[in-house]
């Protein structure tokens, strides 16, 4: 059966001068797949996520999200789409009902649908207590996973997440890839970066970037046995080793 | 030693990366010297007038051009009637009316007596005063010319003297005061600001955890403003001296070891700063009302300190810059030695030593 | 229109819990509003005179004696000569000396004609000049009272006189204070509108938050008034509360209409947040933008005409001011709160003022726009 394809690009570019940060990458993301999005720093993820997410235009190839044009629709993809990145993104000085009830006034989400969902949210997140605190006041792990849950509070299509995890201890992480799964089986398209390559094995498929390019993409097993390796970890290594452009 | 050098130089790369705030550290001094030397002058000049002139005679027309050839004045526009003077004051457009009734010349020859009206706008008061003044002045000597200057008996005649500045150039006035000010800017608030913007991104503690005694860390953040500033000191004496016409009058030597201890006062008052708070903004603000406000209001360049009310007169003894003002004034200006200012220059001192331990123990009880 | 309110939602959640901006907006302004115009008092008075007296008659005393009764002198020393005076003024403890020469009296007398001399510390020149003006007028009187002694004679005007009569219109006691107070309060309205609103967008930058908005489906220029608005508010609340403390205060009210202030202030808030815009744009970090807000601001301020009167720099500097908007207000403020012009008087300005808004708001969207 073929699935929905929410995300397509096909030769998608960017140069920054005489510099290509992007060299001409394809490929596909299913709805409801957890697409992971792997490769060391510098290889050129994050100018891939932002022209994807509309903050950058390509300076060549094509590419659609969510079934917009990412030259000329934006907009429209900024409304189907969720986005949660490297740096905490959250308010501090505001309280965590406020940052809630922030992002989705902005999303244009009714008043009743915010209303219920946050009291929903809350109990799930445990944070009943927390409400009406500032959410500076919190733990890391909670505040990703508060951040998580705003970006994808309005119910997006796809929802971008730029290394997640980093700096959560391990318990936080195991139930932070449990609220993505849950995600993902709402029929939220989740494409993900990240750096543990135990995550990289949660993903259903995954796309290492080498160079600007992607070297390689496939599920996690079939990937193992292409490059002979037990782990994902080796193939990892394996490919980053030839990366000629030193990290960032 | 070799560690602390290594500090350094790293707060310089932070320094000489950002081009745009070098730029403006840099440019600071620059612009203030040439805005305070050549744009504000309290000198009154080109003053704009209106003359509503009802005698239209011989008399009224030459005392008009007397006061159209003075460069105090200029006639912006000739008013009909008296009530066309406030409109033409309410719009701004002119700061003093002149107004000579009908009948000027031959009162003048017949009644020995003639009348002039000189209304000034008085929303600035001394401007109203010294445009009244130097229309007095100019009608006097008016009337002085058509006597035949007759001399009136039993004349006290006065003579003057300007000591120090006889061109009254405003810049005598306020290099030392820009001094100061630019000192106060780079040092203390850069300084304060750098060390807690460590402090906010968290980057402290890395610093802190090195084997790097906590203290040199701190002072070595302040090795590059103060060099900063002296680069700063040494664009103001120069345009002072090249540009302005300011003369250095007393020792160089004494004037610069003033300005070092002023530095040093002034980064001991950033380093106690940053010690008590955490956050940029609130770092900007208490060096903006702690120090730059005062520094401004109370030092005695901008305003003179005597017209002051008591308790504001009192509160200047604290301000650092009031005692730095002084001494550059007295050691640039009037060209006096060590023997005049070493009052003023044992209490920089004292707020120097007084704002070190002040620092040092509060970074000490954070540190704990 | 919805998203806008939850943009003003957020930021005035923002503004109010954080104590240090609140201490900025309100503490700071009203400090100087009440401190500012007591030391930015340009009304001489407490000259310190240093005489030496040589003469020592009675006309030399009478003289002394009228110099002090007139209030703008503080006899400060008796010296015996100008060496000894000089020193008095070299340790700042005198502004002025005045010397009477030996034999003053008999050659006033004998001769008619006498000669007194005055030096004056100028380092200062406004000092200076209204200090030597004030002792001059002193000695001109002092000089009617002697002639008309000496001339006895039933006074009838032997020469021609022409008698000028000064009038002070809109400040006829002459205060200082009503001069300044206005300004100052431009500042203060300044302060907020340009500082606050470019140091708060670069905050959101810094912190990271900024990217989150930018993949928000936010319009660009819903988020600007978003962040306009409350500073275009709290500037409004600040100059409201500037124009109660100097009721309260120095008894200043405003002889024009509080409509024409406020019409007038609404425009150039945010022409005003439109530089703090461009500014914000610009400027990596938070230093960077207080550090380009505070040279912008110092550039302003000196050439505003606050203290010193424009129309006396020269050419350049005068059409520097023709770019300045600070200038224009503080022109505007001071002709409706002492004059009492209204929008009419003050049209001209105010289609400037339209004008810089309009252009300087352009330009920081469409840099913003270039730059995300």
């Amino acid at each position: 059966m073929e699935r929905e394809k929410v995300i397509t690009t096909d030769r998608l570019t960017k140069r920054f001068g005489d510099f290509t940060a992007v060299d001409a990458i394809s490929f596909e993301v299913e709805k409801g797949e957890i697409f992971g999005f792997l490769g060391a720093n510098g290889a050129g993820k994050t100018t891939a996520i932002r022209m994807l997410c509309g903050l950058s235009i390509p300076t060549d190839g094509k590419a659609t999200v969510a079934g917009f044009d990412v030259y000329r629709q934006t907009e429209q993809i900024k409304r189907s789409i969720g986005y949660m990145s490297q740096k905490f993104s959250l308010y501090e000085d505001l309280t965590v009902r406020e940052n809630i009830r922030f992002y989705a006034g902005i999303y244009g989400k009714s008043n009743r649908f915010i209303k219920d969902k946050t009291e929903r949210l809350l109990l799930q997140l445990h944070l009943q207590e927390e409400a009406n605190k500032l959410v500076k006041s919190l733990p890391l792990g909670w505040k990703q996973k508060l951040a998580f849950s705003v970006a994808i509070f309005h119910e997006p299509e796809i929802v971008f997440l730029d290394e997640p995890t980093g700096g959560v201890d391990p318990v936080t992480r195991r139930e932070f890839w449990n609220m993505i799964y849950e995600a993902a089986e709402a029929g939220i398209t989740i494409f993900v970066t990240t750096h543990y390559m135990d995550e990289a094995e949660y993903c259903n498929r995954v796309s290492i970037m080498v160079d600007g390019r992607i070297d390689a993409l496939d599920t996690p097993r079939n990937l193992k046995q292409q490059f002979e390796a037990s782990t994902m970890d080796e193939v990892f290594l394996k490919l980053a080793r030839k990366a000629t452009r030193a990290g960032e | 030693m070799k560690q602390f050098l290594s500090f350094v130089k790293k707060e310089f790369y932070h320094i000489f990366r950002d081009h745009r705030t070098m730029f403006i550290l840099l440019g600071m001094p620059v612009v203030q010297i040439i805005i305070f030397g050549f744009a504000l002058t309290n000198e009154v000049k080109n003053s704009r007038i209106a003359v509503l002139d009802m005698a239209k005679d011989e008399a009224s027309a030459s005392l008009i051009n007397e006061l159209e050839a003075s460069r105090y004045f200029e006639i912006e526009k000739y008013l009909l009637s008296y009530q066309e003077v406030e409109a033409e004051f309410k719009t701004g457009r002119i700061h003093m009316a002149v107004i000579l009734p009908q009948n000027f010349s031959s009162d003048l020859l017949h009644l020995n007596t003639a009348q002039v009206q000189l209304i000034a706008d008085a929303s600035d008061p001394n401007m109203a005063n010294t445009l009244t003044n130097y229309a007095s002045a100019i009608i006097m000597d008016y009337l002085e010319r058509i006597t035949d200057g007759r001399k009136l008996p039993y004349t006290i005649k006065t003579e003057y003297r300007m000591l120090y500045n006889p061109q009254m150039k405003g810049a005598y006035n306020f290099v030392p005061g820009v001094m100061a000010m630019v000192l106060m800017l780079v040092c203390t608030m850069m300084t304060a600001i750098t060390i807690v913007r460590e402090k906010e991104t968290g980057t402290m503690e890395v610093l802190l955890v090195s084997p790097v005694q906590p203290l040199k860390i701190v002072v070595a953040k302040a090795v590059p403003y103060m060099l900063l500033s002296m680069v700063n000191i040494a664009t103001i004496l120069l345009l002072s001296v090249f540009v302005l016409d300011v003369p250095i009058n007393g020792s160089l030597l004494l004037l610069v070891l003033e300005s070092i201890l002023f530095t040093l006062t002034s980064l001991a008052f950033g380093l106690f700063i940053s010690s008590v708070t955490n956050s940029q903004q609130t770092a900007m603000f208490i060096s903006l009302t702690g120090m730059f406000l005062p520094t401004i209001m109370l030092s005695g360049f901008m305003f003179p300190i005597e017209n002051m009310p008591g308790i504001l007169q009192y509160i200047s003894n604290v301000v650092p810059a009031k005692w730095y003002y002084i001494i550059v004034r007295s050691v640039m200006i009037k060209g006096t030695g060590l023997a005049t200012v070493w009052k003023e220059t044992l209490i920089l001192f004292g707020m120097l030593l007084f704002l070190l331990f002040m620092s040092i123990k509060t970074f000490k009880i954070r540190l704990a | 229109m919805r998203t806008l309110l939850f943009l003003l939602q957020k930021e005035f959640r923002q503004i109010f819990r954080d104590k240090a901006i609140l201490r900025i907006i309100f503490a700071i302004p009203m400090i100087q509003l009440i401190i500012l115009p007591q030391a930015a008092d340009y009304e001489m008075k407490n000259i310190r005179l240093s005489v030496i007296d040589h003469d020592r008659s009675e006309y030399s005393r009478k003289l002394v004696q009228k110099v002090t009764a007139s209030g703008y002198f503080l006899l400060n020393s008796y010296t015996a000569s100008y060496t000894e005076a000089m020193h008095e003024v070299e340790e700042d403890r005198a502004d002025l000396i005045l010397e009477i020469p030996a034999r003053f009296e008999r050659t006033l007398v004998r001769e008619n004609e006498a000669m007194l001399y005055m030096s004056i510390n100028a380092i200062n020149g406004v000092k200076a000049n209204l200090g030597g003006a004030y002792l001059r007028t002193i000695i001109q009187d002092y000089n009617q009272e002697i002639r008309l002694k000496w001339l006895q004679q039933p006074r009838f005007s032997p020469e021609t006189r022409i008698e000028v009569t000064p009038t002070n219109w809109y400040n006829p006691l002459m205060h200082y204070k009503n001069f300044m107070v206005p300004g100052i309060l431009v500042i203060l309205v300044t302060m907020v509108g340009s500082f606050l609103s470019s140091l708060n967008i670069v905050r959101e930058k810094e912190v990271g938050t900024m990217e989150q908005i930018n993949v928000t489906p936010i319009r660009k220029h819903l988020f600007i008034l978003g962040k306009l608005i409350p500073f275009w508010i709290l500037g409004l609340v600040v100059l409201t509360t500037g124009l109660i403390i100097s009721w309260a205060l120095y008894g200043i009210t405003p002889v024009g209409s509080f409509f024409t202030i406020y019409v007038f202030a609404a425009v150039y808030l945010l022409a005003l947040m439109g530089l703090g815009l461009i500014v914000s744009t610009y400027a990596d970090s938070q230093q960077q933008a207080m550090l380009i807000s505070f040279f912008l601001m110092m550039v302003f301020v000196l050439l505003s005409g606050l203290y010193t009167s424009i129309e006396s720099m020269p050419k350049w500097a005068h059409y520097i001011t023709y770019l300045n908007p600070v200038a224009y207000f503080i022109e505007v403020i001071r002709l409706v709160v002492l004059k009492g012009a209204g929008l009419h008087e003050i049209r001209q300005q105010l289609l400037i003022m339209l004008g810089f808004a309009v252009v300087l708001n352009t330009w920081a969207v469409l840099s913003y726009q270039k730059r995300s």
